[in-house]
Parts: structure tokens; sequence; C-alpha cells
């Protein structure tokens, strides 16, 4: 857990009085919409199509449960009794009154969380791996160089009034969980032949109506020059990203436009001329930031305890166990992860119940730490072994211990038209309605590892490029079509997914989607072959062929 | 428009001039970065202070070499989302030292004056006048800085480690 200091805890402090100050202007009349409607997206707030909508930022997704229990108030106190978990380590509350959001910023800035540049055309929240600091064969902790980033982004005098929207993420290990690659920046972690600490700088990977996936500008920038290079790409990018066109706006664009060499040697020569300035990080700068990241004082336990061995005999229990827990750095330990998509729910909502029970069970079994994933789910990064079956039964008994990690029914979805002004089209009664199709857990263990993801529209917050299934809301005559892709992955190995033929309507969407995994059931070469990888093998035709044959 | 500098509304002693007037012998004037460029030796030796109006979207090289010769760089924010002023800003300011008024125009609004400050703006042309009379309380909204930028404050992380070395020498 990273521990604001005082400074920290004063500037968030002044954010919310100057967000209230900007609130009262606009009460008043003295601001127009046009001039608040910025100001209110750099702190997050959104107009949707009932409400106002409010995001708040989970840096790098971590939470201690003093902040969790924050979040399920602001749900009860000034929301609907719930939150929902987005894919870039946000949550967001849907019917927040402009009135009362200072209010509920103030509540929240007493435990040092904010929804600072949650929108707008600025660096938004610096994401992460969930599992930092526990995934075992980490490099170091990305935490650490997140929290910098955090701190350099915040309120950037220079930066805060970008093209567009502009995304971090970093990751420290060789399993990508932080879809690095599909970020305006992504950073890599990785040490050089001398032992020292930096990154692979990849820039303008983006999804959205243009998918890019990032391109290698720098195989290795020093840690100590991270933030140095950093402001030369955000540098050239606000000089000569387009502003003529929204859609044609992002960084990614100017990459593809300019090419990622000329880029890079733009990116070069704005770096040669202010490296070793004040931005240089030196050793004393990170070890400070390191040491107000506590971590838990774990006990040595045996990988195997008694309390395990007697659980084993639960069927119910061992599969939740096989499915949802997950290796830990420590031995005697576990990452749990918590799945926010129960079979009929809404994916990556939590009710304020289930998150001030979640913040009680991470106090008594995880060292009071939390962890939220762009897969919208959350986890308890440091269970002893020996404590599953406990916490399992109390998981259970909050609806959050569905064993669909990772499997068909663990589906990212954005709102969609129940919620968002942009949306064409409905995602959550798409994936309420996948998730019972492949409600048998046998079922879903046989087909294994396979994610789809859901967008209502072309901006693509569901991601749906990437999904090994993805599923795009579109529009035609006023009535809701989608486009079905597949192949597409986020990870280390990102590409974008292959469409595989026409649109088909709202209510063959389940029916289509069926078709596809039957259709891998009977190809795939091994039951091990992962669906994404017979896509690979086979291309899109036999699914075309299954999926149009008698449509 | 009022015309904040030093944190006051003040008269403007510049006349912008349009590019088909007549350039007086003396007085403060504020021409466009085309004319500027067109006749930079003689305007920059006029009896009068003489002050450019540079667009956003032209690159700084031309008006490098006569920053020592210019009384006023204007940037412009032709509308308060499109921030290229403010990379220009610092680099006038740390790069290519420009000690001279920087001037913001354009949508210049509350809201923004303090990150204008940050890069290196000292003078201000506020769009509406209840915003220029907040000024000099509108800039004291925040007394912790993350990023250095040339203004001199001193950032957060140098906070924290000059507070360390003084615990340290304390104990």
């Amino acid at each position: 857990m990273y521990t604001y200091d005082e400074l920290d805890r004063t500037l968030i402090n002044e954010r919310v009085e100057e967000f209230r100050d900007q609130v009262k202007r606009r009460l008043s009349g003295e601001l127009t919409e046009d001039e608040f409607k910025m100001l209110r997206l750099q702190n997050g707030v959104y107009l949707q199509l009932h409400a106002y909508m409010f995001r708040v930022a989970i840096p790098y997704g971590t939470l201690s449960s003093a902040q969790l229990r924050r979040l399920a108030h602001v749900a009860r106190r000034y929301d609907r009794g719930y939150g929902h978990f987005t894919t870039r380590q946000n949550i967001q509350f849907n019917w927040i009154k402009l009135a009362e959001l200072p209010d509920a910023l103030s509540d929240l800035a007493e435990v040092g969380i904010h929804a600072m540049q949650t929108s707008g055309n600025n660096t938004r929240n610096v994401t992460s791996d969930q599992w930092a600091g526990v995934a075992p064969g980490e490099i170091e902790d990305p935490r650490i160089w997140s929290e910098l980033l955090r701190q350099y982004t915040t309120l950037h005098p220079e930066f805060s009034f970008l093209p567009r929207k502009f995304k971090f993420a970093i990751t420290a290990s060789a399993h990508d969980r932080a879809a690095i690659k599909v970020h305006d920046i992504g950073l890599r972690l990785h040490k050089n032949a001398a032992g020292e600490t930096g990154f692979e700088v990849l820039v303008g990977g983006g999804l959205g109506r243009t998918p890019f996936i990032g391109k290698t500008i720098k195989p290795f920038v020093h840690g100590h020059d991270l933030l140095s290079y950093v402001e030369a790409i955000l540098r050239v990018y606000n000089q000569y990203g387009r502003r003529d066109n929204i859609y044609k706006a992002r960084i990614k664009i100017l990459v593809h436009e300019l090419g990622i060499e000329k880029f890079a040697a733009e990116v070069e020569d704005e770096w040669q001329q202010m490296r070793g300035t004040a931005l240089t990080v030196d050793d004393a700068v990170i070890e400070d930031i390191r040491s107000r990241f506590t971590y838990p004082a774990y006990e040595k336990l045996p990988h195997l305890p008694e309390e395990l061995k007697k659980a084993a005999h639960d069927p119910h229990f061992e599969r939740w166990r096989k499915n949802s827990t997950f290796t830990h750095k420590v031995q005697g330990y576990a990452i749990v992860t918590l799945s926010l998509k129960p079979v009929g729910g809404p994916p990556g909502d939590a009710t304020a119940e289930q998150m001030d029970a979640v913040a009680d069970l991470a106090d008594k079994y995880s060292f009071g730490e939390i962890r939220v994933g762009h897969e919208q789910n959350l986890a308890l990064p440091h269970v002893a072994r020996r404590d599953l079956p406990a916490l399992w039964k109390a998981l259970d008994a909050i609806g959050l211990a569905t064993p669909n990690v990772n499997l068909v029914s663990d589906i990212i979805a954005c709102p969609g038209l129940d919620y968002c002004s942009l949306a064409n089209a409905r995602s959550i009664p798409i994936a309420q309605e996948l998730t019972r199709r492949f409600a048998n857990h046998d079922t879903a263990e046989l087909i294994g590892r396979l994610h789809i993801n859901i967008s209502g529209c072309i901006n693509a917050c569901g991601h749906h490029h990437v999904g090994h299934i993805g599923i795009l809301g579109v529009e035609k005559n006023g009535e809701e079509f989608y486009q079905i892709t597949i192949g597409g992955r986020a990870d280390e190995d990102a590409e974008v997914g292959t469409l595989i033929g026409p649109a088909v309507p709202y209510g063959d969407v389940a029916d289509v989607i069926e078709d596809i995994v039957e259709a891998y059931l009977a190809l795939r070469e091994r039951p091990d072959e992962l669906f994404v990888d017979a896509v690979k093998r086979l291309g899109v035709e036999p699914f075309r062929e299954r999926v149009y044959a008698t449509r | 428009m009022p015309l904040v500098k030093n944190g006051k509304i003040t008269g403007d002693a510049f006349v912008l001039l349009a590019d088909d007037a007549e350039i007086p012998g003396d007085g403060a004037i504020l021409v466009s970065a085309q004319r500027f460029l067109g006749d930079a030796e003689a305007l920059s030796r006029r009896a009068g202070p003489t002050g450019v109006v540079w667009p956003n979207n032209r690159d700084l090289d031309d008006l490098v070499p006569w920053l020592d010769r210019v009384a006023v760089v204007a940037l412009s924010f032709p509308s308060f989302r499109d921030g290229r002023a403010y990379s220009q800003a610092r680099l006038l300011r740390e790069r290519y030292g420009y000690r001279g008024e920087l001037r913001a125009t354009g949508q210049v609004l509350r809201d923004q004056f303090l990150f204008m400050l940050r890069a290196g703006f000292d003078a201000f042309e506020v769009k509406k006048k209840s915003d220029a009379e907040a000024f000099a309380g509108t800039i004291k909204r925040y007394s912790v800085f993350y990023q250095p930028t040339g203004d001199g404050r001193l950032t957060a992380l140098h906070q924290r480690m000059m507070l360390r070395h003084s615990e340290s020498a304390n104990q």
C-alpha cells in the first residue's frame, strides 16, 4: 500500500476545494455549460443518459480496506447502493447529483482517493498489473514507478489540454496483465545487462475506432530518465497531435501518420535537449516513494496446510480453489480473484454491502489490501492458504465465489446503452444472457480459457478488439446489431481480432457465440489448445462457415 | 478584455496593429508573426517597444533569434481546450531563456491561470472581468506541485528530500 503524506493530502484537498468552487460557479450560472464541461471532465464527471456519472481513480488497482469502505459509503450515501468497476482500474457511480459531488469527493479525499483526470483530454489514471508486488517472477514492484508517474501526471501544467485522452499502463512481469500494448504509452519494466532498472517504452497503442497495437519506441530507458523521456513524448504529441478531428487526435494516429521511426526521431531530438535536467529521478527519490509502500509481514507457512487437505473433499470448494486462486510469490499464500461476474449479473458491479464485506474479509485474511483488475474483478492479494476454505465460505455467502475466472462467462463489458449517451447498443443484457447460456461450470471448464469482451459502440470501452471473442454493438436503421470478431488478445502477444462476417441482430448474438464455441470444441487439436490458439492456427474461416451456414 | 500583470489588472500599453496598418515611429505595438518576420530587423530596432503575436501552430524556430529584441511574446489559446501554447511558453522560458513579457491571449479563463503561470506566462488578457478580478485568489488555490517547471516553485519530491535531510541532520 502507498500511504499519502501531508503533501499528497494537501493537494487532493486543494483539488476538492477548487472543484467545489467550480460547481458553485456552474450552479450560479457564472460558468457556461461548455466551460464547465471541460472542468467537470477533468474531475471524472460525465453527463450520461439519465444522470451524471462519477468516475473515481484506483491508481494501479490497489485499495486499502478503509478506501473500499469509503467507496461503499459513496455508493450508499450519494448513489443507488452500487458501483461499477471499469476496465481501467476505476470505479463509476451512475446516479450522482451534481450539487453533492464536492461532498462525495471530500469524503473520498479523507482516505486518499481522488477523481482527478479520470476523464478529459489529459493523462488518465496510471494502471498496472493487479498482481503487482505478489506475482512470482516479477522483476520489481511496478507500483513504485506507477506512483511516480501518478504524481508526475497529476495537474501537469503543460499537458492538461492535450489533443485527446492519454493512458499509461505498466507491467513488470513476463505475462502482461496490464494490457500495455493497447495503451498510449505502455511500459515494460526490465533490467539491462548492468542490472539497472529501466523500461521498454511502447507508444501508440489503443482501441477505439482505429485499433493499433503499441510499437516499441525505445527498448531501454533508464529509470532515472523515465520522466524526461515521457515528457518528451507528451511534448511532441501536445504540439503535433491532430486537433482538427476528435477521431484522429489520439497519439496512435500521429505515430501512424509519421511512422514510428520519424516519431521516435522527433522524441529523441526533444529528449536530448532536456534529459539530465530537473526531471531526472535520482535513487533517493525512488527510495522515498518506495518507503511509503508498506508490505505485509508474511508468516512462514506450509504450502499444504491441514485446512486445505480437509477441504479438498468438498468438490465445490475444490472447483473454486482451482479456478480462482493463484500462485503467490511467498510460500503458503495465494492470490485470490473475486469474480464480479455472477450468472445473470452485470459485469463489474458490486453493491455497497459487498464492498463492505470484502473490506472486512481483506482485514481478516489479506492484510487489509484489495486489488482491482482490468478484467473488472477484485482480488485479495495476500491470503494464507490455510484460510482459503473459510474465505471461500464467506465469499460464497455474498455472491463473490463464482468459479468462472478467465472462463467464458468472465465477460468484460462497458455499460452500453443502459447508461451511456455514446452507446449505439446494449452491452449488459448481452453479457447477462451469455452468462446464463454458459452457467454450467463443467461446460465452462471444458471450454477453458476464453475471454469475451463487449462494447456498446466503436469507442471500445469494453475492449472488444482484444477479446478472444469480441462483440461490438452498432446501430442499423434504428436497430441494435453486433459485429463479432475472434482471435484478439490483450496480453504480451496482443492482437486485434478479425471480423467473422456481417453483423447479427440482438436476438441472435448468444446463439452465434454458442456456435463459435461449439465449432472450437469440435476443431481443437487437444483439450488444452486454447480457443485463441485454435483461431490462430485455423484462421477465421471455419468459424465463419459455422456461424453463417444456416443464417 | 482586462489585462492582468503582476497579479493586478492594469492598462495595456501595447496597441495591437492590423497587418495593413501603418507602423508608428514610437509607442508600444503588437504585430502578427507574419508581419514581424517580414521586417524583423527594422521592427526590432524601432524607437518604441515591439511585441509579436505568435500562433500556436507555428514552430518557434523563426522567433528564437529575435527573442532578446522583442518586448512581448503573445501566445494564443483559440479555445481553452487547445493546450499547444503551454508547450511553447515553457520552451520560450526554459529552453530559449526568454525573459520579456509572455502574454496569454484568447480564451483565457480563471481555471487555467495557475497552469499558465507555471508554464511561464506573466501577463494575461483575461476573457471575463470577474475572472480577472479573482486572479490573486485563484493562483493561491494550490500549495503543492508535483512537476518541476521553470517557475521556480519547489516540487513535492524536492520538499520531501529537504525534509528527509533536515530530519537526518537533527538526529
